[in-house]
């Protein structure tokens, strides 16, 4: 620490915790979706970084019912441990309509469960911001964002028109009722900064992203459409390592993004994170 | 630099161990439209294999699907929007590598609406490449851009002479091409630190030297990038720490904040600007992390002070030798983004690191064409979009700055209007030892009724009726009167009444039995709300030892509008009689006055003060710090209720 630099992760460390203190400080209202998968354990810890230890705000877990139970352990496990005030919001009104992946294709059931559900949390608790996980290298829609980008009261992102963000300033107001911002601290991260941030953090995540019978997850959703990818990696190193290794994509896994062209790019202008 | 990149050329090949651990060198791609940006970049990914497995098949495939060329700009194409129109929209980051280290690639569009895009995508890198295309030479978007890029702080350049392709790899064309632009260059104040031919959609001297370009032999793109430099936080300029916000979650009061520049340690003096109170750090306070290394510029961390001194977001510290300029009327160089002009004699907001204040554009006194750098000096009443000013500007409150050349991030603002982000200047000219207040010269436009409302826009605060209470000696007025400098130094309009001042004058026909002491109340209270309703903070210092009177002048200030703070001034009595500054307490225990609160009269301290300072405990900057952090958001408060 005497040295007078820092490295690339103490940079982006220092970046997220600027990003969330600006969040926090622009909006009262705020929340922070919490999927459990290791970028939002990151986002958990980034908070706690920012805030002395505390999370001060409510974090959001969409339960789509199509839970891995080993996922449900580890909430109630880590809700303790990082003493969070968790929200648990399930849309019981599409479950009752029957929507579910046994009848409906992948893309459906995720706007239902997901972002459906995200939906009728907003408009519950009236939140006029949301800091998700999302990271520029996860997918080309996602490496246009802004670290402030926000969403219409239809939770439509206009990636068309986009509000200027430099020299540390973003669009820290929300215009008009029903809309939110998006904040993402995590924008300038990449998977492998990922992994070594919880490396060098001790940072508590799901084991199933280690290697079990000869396969891991890579990245971790509803558990009919997340498939495990062929791996041996035990140890954090291990998982960098194939990382560096692989040319296959990250969210390659996930069966909502690849359902049809241009999947995730429609998921995610309904108001998909 | 040329010649440098040359004689380097060999050492760029060498292998050098990367390291996930540095940062990834971000270089923002600007350039007029149609000029092959998403051509070189990519290029750039498929030459240095970044690409992942199966997106060259997917976009080949999708081209013949739809009847189309492939292209490699397409690799970057993909919102579906971006292949309709076949223009680049947005600010996209792609990461590459080369055998020296890891870059991420910032495309910026080309496209004149689109100019905010390129300048978030060009305000985060590193360094950048301008493409031209050979074909049809230096245009208006490729002077704008490297304008802005100066602005920007961007100091690494590299111009790319693209499509050598389409002028049969003329070097004739590229020399008229680069001998053009340097001069364009040379007046900006930019180098390029090199300048290359090169044809993207070929390859050629891009990854490897062209074969079609023999008369060109210095390094190519990929080698060209491999010389730069990072541009790092800068940790040898002065300090200057921007407080984003004060946390009080586990009792202790930690300012959060992040060091812009230079490096801030335990024990440092700081002076926070614009409050200009000093107080020493005792802890740097960082969660999970060792904690007694100094902080280096780029550093968010939190801070505990050893005296309790009144902070808040916008505050800046800085050591006491190099404090930052501080005044409400400057010169900066301003771009504008957005359709609606800038005005002359509007109000706009300005943000300024953490600080946002109201501030008013004075004057333009020049205008310059981005494109062309084509002067228009006088009777400029606005600034339209894509233009530079020179302006003066003048704000509300009290700003802390510093010249652009001299600390940039703190020489540089947006501007705000209707909440979003219009523009982006530069300051210059500021003069370091100025640190006065001077008033500032409003322009009114209410007509009709002057509404409060209209009084706390014009003066930046609300009317507020500051009522102080304790017994005698406790530090009513000498608290009353640190109040009302610090108020005054915030540029609000505030006045003190006083106990002895009002009974010289209003007063001077009341004594101190319990009837006339309720009338001089009532009088106080009638005469402080009349100020309050006038835009002033009145702050009254009595002793005022009643509560239903107390509670008579809240109901008064209230009927006409005002806030009411009632602040008790408690300390007890054996250290308010020791105090004694007036020689009351004697004269009463020898029986010269007559019923003395405290001594033969009672005093009903409050039951719920809005605040409450205990000044046998507290320093008067400690006690003004505690009334300061509650006040100051009520009288912002008009704000919010718009």
């Amino acid at each position: 620490m005497t040295e007078l630099s820092r490295t690339h992760l103490d940079q982006l460390e220092n970046q997220s915790i600027f990003i969330f203190r600006e969040a926090y400080h622009a909006f009262k209202n705020i929340a922070m979706p919490w999927s459990m998968g290791k970028d939002s354990n990151v986002l958990v810890w980034l908070a706690r970084k920012a805030f002395s230890g505390r999370v001060p705000f409510p974090v959001l877990h969409i339960d789509t019912t199509y839970e891995f139970p080993e996922m449900l352990q580890f909430r109630e496990w880590a809700t303790k441990h990082h003493n969070l005030n968790l929200i648990v919001k399930i849309n019981t009104e599409a479950r009752k309509r029957g929507i579910g992946y046994e009848t409906h294709d992948p893309v459906t059931v995720t706007h239902e469960l997901k972002t459906v559900a995200l939906q009728q949390a907003l408009a519950e608790y009236k939140w006029d911001a949301l800091i998700t996980g999302i990271r520029r290298d996860e997918d080309p829609t996602r490496a246009k964002e802004r670290y402030f980008s926000p969403r219409n009261a239809q939770f439509e992102w206009d990636y068309k028109d986009q509000p200027p963000e430099f020299w540390g300033q973003f669009a820290t107001s929300v215009a008009a009722k029903g809309e939110h911002v998006r904040v993402q601290p995590l924008l300038d991260w990449t998977e492998v900064d990922v992994w070594r941030y919880i490396q060098r953090e001790n940072i508590p995540i799901p084991k199933m992203y280690f290697t079990r019978n000869g396969k891991r997850f890579r990245s971790l959703g509803c558990s009919p459409i997340t498939h495990p990818i062929e791996s041996t990696a035990s140890t954090i190193d291990e998982i960098i390592a194939e990382l560096e290794a692989t040319k296959t994509t990250e969210r390659a896994g996930r069966a909502q993004d690849h359902y049809e062209r241009n999947a995730m790019q429609k998921l995610r202008a309904k108001g998909f994170l | 630099m040329i010649a440098k990149a040359n004689a380097q050329r060999s050492t760029t090949n060498t292998q050098r161990p990367i390291s996930d651990m540095e940062r990834p060198l971000r270089v923002v791609f600007v350039g007029h439209v149609d000029h092959g940006k998403s051509t070189l970049i990519g290029r750039i990914l498929h030459d240095t294999g970044s690409l992942p497995q199966g997106k060259i098949e997917e976009i080949r495939k999708a081209c013949a699907a739809e009847g189309m060329e492939f292209e490699f700009a397409f690799l970057l194409d993909a919102l579906l929007e971006e292949q309709k129109q076949n223009v680049t929209i947005d600010t996209t980051e792609i990461p590459f590598r080369t055998p020296r280290r890891r870059y991420a690639i910032i495309d910026a569009p080309g496209h004149k609406e689109f100019l905010k895009n390129m300048i978030t995508g060009a305000s985060r890198a590193d360094a950048a490449v301008l493409v031209i295309g050979a074909n049809e030479g230096v245009r208006e978007q490729s002077r704008r851009h490297a304008y802005l890029l100066s602005m920007l702080g961007i100091k690494h350049l590299i111009v790319v002479v693209n499509k050598m392709d389409l002028v049969d790899f003329s070097e004739e064309r590229f020399r008229e091409i680069e001998q053009d632009y340097r001069k364009f260059l040379v007046d900006l104040g930019l180098e390029a630190h090199a300048f290359i031919p090169a044809s993207a959609k070929e390859g050629e001297n891009v990854a490897r030297a062209s074969m079609k370009m023999k008369w060109y032999c210095q390094a190519n793109v990929l080698e060209a990038l491999d010389l730069l430099e990072p541009q790092r936080p800068d940790v040898d300029l002065p300090l200057r720490f921007c407080v984003q916000d004060v946390y009080r979650f586990d009792g202790r009061r930690i300012i959060a904040g992040r060091i812009e520049t230079g490096t801030l340690q335990v024990g440092d003096q700081l002076v926070f600007s614009p409050a200009n109170k000093s107080s020493i750090v005792a802890t740097i306070e960082r969660w999970k992390a060792p904690a007694n290394g100094p902080a280096l510029a780029g550093d968010s961390i939190g801070v505990t002070l050893s005296e309790q001194i009144f902070v808040e977001r916008g505050y800046v510290a800085s050591h006491e030798n190099e404090t930052p300029i501080e005044t409400n009327r400057f010169h900066a160089d301003l771009f504008w983004i957005v359709r609606e002009p800038l005005r002359v004699g509007r109000f706009y907001d300005l943000r300024l690191a953490t600080q946002e204040v109201k501030c008013q554009i004075v004057s333009i006194e020049r205008v310059m064409d981005s494109s062309t750098l084509e002067t228009k000096t006088h009777g400029r009443e606005q600034l339209e979009r894509n233009e530079v000013g020179r302006l003066i500007i003048q704000t509300r409150g009290p700003l802390v700055m510093d010249n652009h050349d001299r600390i940039p991030n703190l020489g540089r603002f947006v501007i705000v209007d209707d909440r979003k982000i219009c523009g982006g200047g530069t300051i210059f000219g500021g003069v370091y030892t100025d640190r006065q207040v001077t008033k500032s010269q409003n322009i009114f436009w209410t007509e009709g009724k002057i509404t409060a409302r209209a009084r706390a826009l014009r003066s930046d605060h609300r009317g507020a009726v500051v009522w102080f209470t304790g017994l005698s000696g406790a530090g009513k007025s000498t608290l009353a009167q640190a109040l009302e400098r610090d108020l005054f130094h915030r540029g609000m309009h505030t006045y003190v009444l006083d106990g002895d001042n009002i009974r010289h004058g209003l007063n001077s026909n009341l004594g101190f039995s319990p009837e006339d002491r309720v009338e001089n109340i009532r009088r106080v209270s009638e005469v402080a709300k009349l100020m309050a309703d006038a835009g002033a903070v009145v702050i009254t210092a009595f002793i005022s030892p009643y509560r239903m009177d107390r509670r008579r002048a809240r109901e008064i200030a209230l009927e006409g509008n005002a806030e009411f703070i009632e602040v008790f001034v408690d300390a007890p009595l054996e250290v308010c009689e020791a105090r004694d500054p007036k020689n009351l307490y004697k004269k009463a225990r020898a029986g010269e006055i007559r019923e003395f609160t405290g001594i033969d009269a009672p005093y009903e301290a409050p039951e719920d003060p809005e605040i409450v300072v205990r000044t046998d405990q507290q320093t008067v900057d400690e006690s003004v710090a505690t009334i300061l952090e509650q006040l100051l958001p009520r009288l912002r408060e008009y704000e919010m209720n718009d």
